[in-house]
């Protein structure tokens, strides 16, 4: 036993060393051929079209040809484009509709949750939604929200208002949409605040009680300032999801009426598929590319996620 | 109701989320379980009419448009999707004659989710394992390479990968549609570095001093001890997988390569105006729905848990 124990050591050591040893050398070899598939992954898959979209949004290309290279007359165009601004203002609507109720909804019911129930059969219930489709969750309420035989506008009816064109009517197309993306999405976000919570320790809550606050001051004051690392994350992932919303579009309005819902992804998949216009829809990428970068640099800044509250 | 002093039942309600004790019922916390049965409801109820117009009639739907049950309770409306009545049949019985057979889309949708999932899986271990537990030069600065792209929205990179692909001659095959997130996604490779970061150097070592190279190391001790973050990244990427709409329409155009997600666009579009054959719709979204939701209730309890881990990544 005591002479095979001086091997370990040796071996172990080897580990904590730096990167001139034969030993760790020896790694190098062994690593490349475990990341090579990852690898070559990343590179033809992530890097290359990633570098190639740039280069496409400089260009003239209609799909058929090959791209003719035409430097910023893609942008220049774009920023004429009435049909762009048209995009952009209604991917902002439903971006702030979608997000703004959303949120509040998550946060609200992860309280609710993490005041009444460890429950796990209840989070599996909320999280029901989230687990289907966009392409489902848009189907069924499609069917839902009918104008002539679905179930709420014949509850309408018959409480004697007025049915109500939700997917067919130009004001009421973006926030439907806006409404089956919540209704997706509300119980996965309230789980992931929901692990935030947990992560509060009670004693806090503890000592606030017995300072005398109240359920709700206690809320405003302790749960949500601490729990604001956790929120960046997540509206950071939730305004870059919503941003790119496509399938529910694509499946019942396909941009209508009129120009009602064509938001910024669907407009780039007209002009690139639709209309051959591949340089443009590739430029049109660049642009939403830019702006979800912002964002999400703007949000980790103002909402520093860096740093918790809880020292 | 007692009254009991103030500061004890506030202080017990606080620490209650863990310890779960019994508390006097307060008005307060009424409401609040009526918030939270009203959002679930939300939540199922959409299920239920789901289920429930899938096994109507589309023509008798108009006449009973309250019942929570299925009106004239028939499966013509799987039939009809599943290819299995015939023209006279579902129109018959509402549904447009055009023939259609969600069979096909059904054997696509469980090849593309499969083949990915291995393969991200599998892969993604090999190089999670080379993060994680090799030493060599530049290791870090390459994984937060592939971290970076994360940021990349898929649009950016979906664009280009259809030129690719299109190049290839892959568009309207299964391997077309596979192959960009066949070897790789960030998140496979970050998921279970996490984990094997966190696995008992010493099992290791002992195998490598009885001779075991890396290899062996992997496949007899690092995975046999890895099988239940592997299924649960396994269960997440085939339900993400399975739920894809954007890159199967542009690359699963025929019937061949293409995926439920995309029939059901196709499916609801062909729907003659004026008369949509709900029923066959719903069944269509059913079945499109129902191995998902059978993944969950035999696995829930992972993919729910799993759900805290990524969010306080």
């Amino acid at each position: 036993m005591t002479s095979t124990a001086a091997a370990p050591r040796a071996k172990r050591q080897s580990r904590t060393v730096s990167f001139n040893t034969p030993s760790v050398r020896k790694d190098l070899g062994t690593a490349l051929v475990f990341i090579a598939p990852a690898a070559i992954g990343f590179a033809v898959f992530y890097l290359y079209p990633t570098l190639n979209g740039f280069y496409f949004s400089l260009t003239k290309y209609n799909l058929l040809g090959t791209p003719k290279f035409i430097g910023f007359d893609n942008f220049a165009a774009i920023f004429s484009d009435k049909l762009f601004y048209n995009a952009l203002g209604v991917t902002i609507e439903y971006v702030l509709l979608n997000i703004g109720f959303q949120t509040v909804i998550a946060v609200g019911l992860a309280v609710l949750m993490h005041r009444l129930t460890q429950s796990t059969i209840l989070r599996g219930m909320l999280l029901l939604p989230w687990l289907i489709s966009n392409v489902i969750a848009a189907m069924l309420w499609f069917w839902l929200l009918d104008y002539q035989i679905g179930l709420v506008n014949n509850f309408l009816a018959w409480t004697g208002a007025n049915r109500i064109p939700f997917f067919g009517g130009e004001a009421w197309a973006i926030p439907t949409i806006a409404f089956v993306n919540v209704w997706r999405h509300m119980g996965y976000t309230a789980l992931l605040v929901f692990a935030g919570l947990q992560a509060i320790p009670t004693y806090v809550y503890e000592a606030a009680a017995i300072d005398g606050s109240s359920e709700w001051s206690s809320f405003w004051r302790i749960t949500l300032p601490l729990l604001r690392p956790v929120m960046a994350l997540v509206l950071v992932m939730t305004v870059t999801g919503s941003f790119q919303i496509f399938d529910t579009v694509s499946v019942t309005t396909k941009g209508g009426p009129v120009n009602a819902s064509r938001v910024l992804q669907y407009y780039i998949y007209e002009k690139g598929f639709a209309q051959g216009q591949f340089g443009y829809a590739s430029a049109l990428s660049v642009i939403l590319f830019l702006i979800l970068a912002f964002f999400a640099i703007v949000q980790m800044r103002l909402l520093r996620a860096g740093e918790s509250d809880l020292a | 109701m007692t009254t009991a002093p103030a500061p004890s039942t506030t202080t017990a309600s606080r620490t209650a989320p863990a310890a779960r004790q019994r508390r006097p019922l307060s008005i307060g916390r009424l409401a609040a379980w009526a918030a939270l049965i009203a959002v679930i409801a939300l939540s199922l109820f959409p299920f239920l009419w789901m289920i429930r117009t899938a096994l109507s009639t589309t023509k008798s739907l108009a006449t009973n448009p309250y019942s929570l049950l299925p009106v004239d309770f028939t499966w013509g409306a799987f039939r009809r999707v599943l290819g299995l009545s015939t023209a006279a049949q579902s129109v018959a019985e509402g549904g447009s004659g055009a023939s259609v057979n969600f069979w096909i889309y059904l054997r696509n949708s469980l090849i593309y989710s499969t083949v990915v999932t291995v393969g991200q899986v599998f892969f993604g271990a090999l190089a999670a394992y080379a993060f994680a537990r090799l030493h060599w030069p530049g290791r870090d600065k390459v994984f937060a390479l592939f971290l970076a792209a994360l940021l990349v929205p898929p649009i950016f990179t979906s664009l280009p990968n259809f030129i690719l692909v299109k190049n290839l001659g892959l568009i309207n095959t299964m391997p077309g549609l596979v192959l960009p997130t066949f070897l790789m996604t960030p998140f496979a490779i970050f998921f279970l570095r996490q984990f094997f970061l966190g696995i008992n150097r010493e099992i290791e070592e002992s195998a490598q001093l009885d001779g075991a190279g890396h290899w062996r190391t992997f496949f007899q001790i690092i995975l046999p001890m890895s099988t239940a973050p592997m299924a649960t990244l396994a269960i997440l990427t085939f339900i993400g997988t399975w739920n894809d709409y954007f890159w199967p329409l542009l690359v699963g155009g025929t019937e061949d390569s293409r995926v439920l997600t995309v029939a059901l666009g196709v499916f609801r579009s062909q729907t003659p105006q004026g008369s949509p054959d709900w029923a066959g719709l719903m069944a269509a979204t059913l079945i499109a729905a129902l191995p998902v939701l059978l993944l969950f209730i035999a696995f829930g309890k992972k993919v729910i848990n799993s759900i805290g881990y990524s969010g306080s990544k």
